[in-house]
């Protein structure tokens, strides 16, 4: 029952996140894309949600690795999944968002770098899981790419500034240039709680839904 | 401590054994490099003032390619030639297996960037002779070695292993990719430690936290 | 477990509960199994039953799903670098390097196996399998049963506890299978044991202390050589009877 609850919170609270962004959220002030910039609230938070999410699926990977107890390779994998769609947003809505506000489809500062590294690390997580000769070592695999795509990105982040230094001015992210209004703090906040209860929500779904199909395997395999 | 580096000793030995009566791997990865920048060669218009923008970009690209290449064997064969399981029944530490596949491959990979130093003045006039270059080169190809040692493992056991090596490996060494090229830039620039160190010790501290973390994942990688 | 030893002794191999699958198939289901020391157990299946896994999991190159695995008194979990030194394994494949000589391999495998008086060792190992004479061409230059020999001999080297072979007799002629059984007699005699895979039962039972039958990943019989008989196990095993 915790998991209705949990849908039915989370549904509204997406709901009214979008009435937020659409009502409440002050107009912007930028000469372009006035509409566009409420993206932002869409942007901002499912890349911050990725973040997490590459959080958790390198927590659970060490976990897994160490004490081989399935649900947490179940709850990695969950995270991984959630983290490629929210990644996948954050990078669709920044391109939408950086099209007509900076002329140019991505900008590769820091932030940027990261998604889009992250992004990649995702899905080689993935891949691997799918490329692997047997399951159980697709998970093993899959752990390690985890862990070590969470060690690379603080390295990814400062080489990627320092670069982006050299070429661009910052755009997003700390120190960047405009600060947020009150209004425009509290819908994005409230944004990102609607948003990391969608992932959990995401997680704990697709862990059970994992659970039960491996368990079905287990059944097929105890009757042949 | 001394059953390690014995070990290691061992394994190193024989891949440079093997290595010299096959030359299959740095004749591979030295007609590889060499394609490489012969194709920048087209792709761009030489000129002195163009290579002094991208000639160390051009360099690492052709580094970082021929580095999968170089890595991808280390470990091909022995998994298809099945002494991959010889070395896994030996009373080794895992770790010692890395220790000397990672000397071995990092020896033909510094091998391969050696050679290909006079090639870089010959096609683009670009001249990398040069301490900090050196040094920049030493210590992002261990950099490479790192992680790539511990892909490639995983890599040979499956069936498309030139595919999932550049993608697991490549990712990760973004950073590594980006602080050799600009270590590279301002040793060319005559920078000495006041350019260059920066990203020496940028790329020394990724190379640490490699090391130990690829060292550590390696026996999940390679367990049945 | 093995029922002519006494409980303060360890046992060569003592594995139970073993269980491992690969994908969707069950390799081992609950398997128990146990050798005395200076004994020869030889293991016959039908293919796929799961012989090489189980053979495999016992040289520690598996890890089984569920259940203990224990070899000469080390757990593999716990102490699985001292189980990895006192096995000697031969599989399907040689595991030698193609572009080195036997000598040149072995002294590598010393290496890593911390054998004493490598040279030596080496030698004699090499008398012993009837390879002296060509020990020094490259191992891509000889013939699979050579091959095999060479890979015999590779398992001998550190003198092990526990000696697996699968399907041993494979690639092997005439004097090869004679000097299999020689190995087989001088490693018990050394008070190390043995286990065999084979498909061939009267050779398998002449060989044999103990003898147990893999069906589909589960034991289907274990016991003394004595207690059974070829056409028992055949019937065990579930291949039709040869006709005298």
């Amino acid at each position: 029952m915790v998991g209705r609850i949990l849908l039915m919170a989370v549904s509204l609270a997406l709901l009214a996140n979008v009435v937020l962004i659409f009502q409440y959220a002050p107009t912007a002030s930028t000469a372009l894309g006035v509409q566009i910039q409420r993206i932002f609230y869409f942007h901002v938070p499912s890349a911050i949600v990725g973040l997490i999410s590459f959080a958790v699926a390198a927590v659970a990977s060490v976990l897994y690795l160490k004490r081989r107890v399935r649900a947490w390779d179940r709850v990695a994998w969950a995270s991984a999944e959630a983290g490629t769609v929210f990644f996948t947003v954050a990078i669709v809505t920044g391109a939408i968002w950086a099209k007509p506000v900076w002329q140019t489809w991505w900008v590769w500062d820091a932030n940027g770098t990261l998604t889009f590294v992250l992004w990649l690390m995702f899905i080689t997580y993935l891949v691997v899981r799918a490329y692997a000769p047997t399951t159980e070592r697709g998970a093993r695999w899959a752990a390690v790419v985890a862990v070590l795509g969470a060690a690379v990105a603080p390295f990814v982040y400062m080489a990627a500034d320092w670069w982006a230094g050299l070429h661009t001015e910052r755009v997003t992210g700390p120190g960047a240039q405009g600060s947020l209004e009150d209004r425009m703090f509290l819908v994005l906040m409230f944004s990102l709680t609607a948003f990391v209860g969608l992932f959990s929500l995401l997680i704990v779904q697709r862990s059970a839904q994992l659970a039960n199909e491996e368990a079905l395997e287990e059944l097929r395999r105890q009757l042949i | 401590m001394r059953d390690f580096l014995s070990a290691s000793w061992a394994i190193y030995a024989k891949d440079m054994r093997l290595e010299a009566r096959t030359k299959e791997t740095i004749t591979g990865a030295l007609v590889f490099a060499v394609i490489v920048a012969f194709i920048f060669g087209f792709a761009f218009d030489p000129s002195p003032r163009i290579i002094s923008v991208v000639g160390p970009g051009i360099v690492w690209v052709a580094f970082a390619f021929t580095g999968v290449l170089s890595m991808n064997r280390s470990f091909a064969n022995e998994r298809d030639r099945g002494t991959l399981e010889g070395l896994m029944l030996a009373p080794l530490p895992r770790e010692a297996l890395y220790a000397g596949k990672l000397a071995a491959t990092l020896t033909i990979m510094l091998a391969v960037e050696l050679v290909m130093l006079p090639i870089f003045l010959v096609l683009f006039d670009l001249s990398l002779f040069n301490v900090w270059f050196a040094l920049t080169a030493l210590v992002a190809t261990v950099g490479f070695a790192a992680s790539g040692t511990l892909f490639a493992a995983m890599a040979a056991h499956t069936r498309a292993r030139e595919v999932l090596l550049p993608l697991l490996f490549l990712p990760i060494s973004l950073p590594v990719i980006i602080a050799a090229v600009s270590g590279s830039a301002a040793s060319l620039d005559g920078d000495g430690w006041d350019g260059v160190g920066m990203w020496l010790q940028f790329m020394m501290a990724f190379d640490m936290v490699f090391l130990v973390l690829s060292s550590w994942a390696f026996q999940y990688v390679l367990e049945e | 477990m093995a029922n002519n030893s006494t409980p303060e002794e360890s046992l060569a191999v003592d594995i139970a509960g073993v269980s491992r699958s690969f994908g969707s198939t069950m390799a081992l289901r609950q398997v128990d199994l146990s050798l005395g020391w200076g004994q020869t157990l030889v293991l016959f299946g039908h293919n796929g039953a799961g012989k090489s896994t189980l053979l495999r999991t016992l040289s520690s190159l598996i890890r089984p799903d569920e259940g203990s695995v224990c070899i000469a008194g080390f757990d593999r979990d716990k102490q699985g670098s001292r189980v990895r030194e006192s096995v000697g394994y031969v599989g399907h494949q040689p595991l030698l390097y193609d572009e080195l000589s036997p000598i040149e391999n072995l002294r590598f495998y010393a290496r890593l196996y911390r054998v004493r008086n490598a040279p030596q060792r080496i030698r004699n190992v090499l008398i012993d399998v009837g390879a002296a004479e060509w020990a020094e061409r490259r191992v891509r230059t000889l013939s699979n049963g050579m091959q095999k020999r060479v890979a015999i001999a590779r398992a001998l080297l550190h003198k092990p506890a526990v000696l697996l072979l699968d399907e041993p007799e494979t690639g092997l002629d005439q004097s090869g299978l004679k000097l299999l059984e020689d190995v087989v007699t001088a490693v018990r005699g050394g008070g190390a044991s043995v286990v065999i895979t084979t498909h061939n039962i009267e050779r398998g039972l002449a060989l044999a202390d103990r003898v147990a039958v893999l069906t589909r990943g589960r034991i289907v019989f274990d016991g003394a050589s004595t207690e059974t008989s070829a056409a028992d196990l055949q019937g065990a095993i579930g291949l039709q009877p040869e006709v005298a």
